[in-house]
């Protein structure tokens, strides 16, 4: 089980930007998970509560965007989806193939925060 | 008090990927080539890598070793035993190796003056596979002694590999080892991955081991005339 040391990396990734960006507090943070990312995200959730006390994210909620194996089948001339990540081959023609298109992600996407209110010169939401 | 979104996208482990990149990079140009090994524990990573580096020595090649465990460094002393030089990574209780410890192991090592660096990872069929250690091969290593089916429950390691070793082959038989399933199994989970079959302690498929270490070696440079 490394799912810890993944959310360590991810707190610590999210914080940095985090205080960047004037932060008080992180509400929410949107990651995208792939099959075949090697990490399970189920216990990346049931890690998140403990790798988060004491920082910036603490009490924050975790969106996992959940993204299965997808492989070019030479055969169809496309890409095509994996049911799982037991059988490498295309699900229509049966061809096998080892060129994964999609799947291997395991990306921070978004967070969302708090921060102190803006001085009124400044738009809500607008970037410099 | 106000919210707003903070858009980001980039890999979590970019930090060890990054590292990774360097690692890779200054393997390249100390042309020494970089094998890791990652299998469940006790499917024979150490043994295998001990008698592979004795014959690496043998046959006057200059090699070492890296090796990853939760504690002890038993498997270091084993594999010093080849005459080689060997460091041990202890993780204290960490599943797997990460590139930047690796880097903090080869401090002092002349890696021009290698021609192969070996990395036996934590034996772990899931956590390394998220973590690139700039290695040119990875190695998963699978024995007669574990199911058939396993690299159909550890997918994700046998389809980050560029290359299976079914190792103690010599124990097939007292196990009814069931090679073509084993074989459909990796063949399933990564269509076209070479495999190997070896027992280190017979040397059974040794020498064709010792042969595709041999392809993986950089081409010699073609002599070039001044310019």
């Amino acid at each position: 089980m490394h799912e810890l040391s993944i959310v360590n990396a991810l707190v610590a990734m999210v914080e940095e930007k985090a205080r960047a960006a004037g932060a008080t507090r992180v509400t929410r943070v949107q990651i995208r998970v792939g099959a075949l990312s090697g990490v399970v995200a189920d216990a990346l959730r049931s890690s998140y509560d403990f790798g988060t006390t004491g920082t910036l994210l603490e009490g924050s909620t975790l969106a996992i965007e959940e993204v299965p194996v997808a492989i070019a089948c030479l055969a169809c001339g496309r890409d095509v989806v994996l049911p799982g990540i037991q059988h490498f081959c295309c699900p229509d023609c049966g061809t096998p193939s080892a060129r994964v298109t999609q799947g291997r992600e395991l990306d921070l996407l978004s967070f969302e925060i708090e921060t102190p209110d803006p001085e009124p010169s400044i738009e809500p939401g607008a970037d410099p | 008090m106000s919210t707003r979104i903070v858009e980001v996208r980039r890999g979590i482990l970019k930090q060890n990927d990054q590292q990774a990149a360097v690692l890779r990079r200054r393997f390249q140009e100390a042309g020494v080539t970089v094998v890791s090994l990652v299998s469940s524990p006790g499917a024979g990573k150490t043994e295998f890598l001990r008698r592979t580096l004795e014959a690496l020595r043998g046959a006057g090649h200059r090699v070492a070793a890296i090796v990853g465990d939760l504690e002890t460094d038993n498997d270091a002393r084993r594999l010093a035993e080849a005459g080689v030089p060997v460091r041990q990574i202890v993780t204290h209780g960490r599943c797997h190796l990460e590139a930047e410890w690796v880097g903090e192991h080869l401090e002092g090592w002349a890696l021009d003056q290698l021609d192969y660096l070996f990395i036996e990872n934590v034996g772990n069929l899931v956590c390394p596979a998220s973590y690139d250690l700039g290695e040119q091969v990875r190695a998963v290593l699978l024995s007669v002694t574990e199911g058939e089916d396993k690299p159909l429950k550890y997918p994700t390691i046998f389809n980050s590999a560029d290359l299976a070793v079914i190792t103690k082959v010599d124990l097939a038989a007292a196990v009814e080892f069931d090679r073509a399933a084993a074989l459909a199994s990796i063949e399933s989970v990564r269509p076209g991955l070479r495999v190997l079959e070896v027992s280190a302690k017979r040397g059974t498929g040794m020498a064709e081991w010792l042969a595709l270490l041999g392809a993986y070696r950089p081409a010699a440079a073609p002599a070039t005339p001044d310019a």
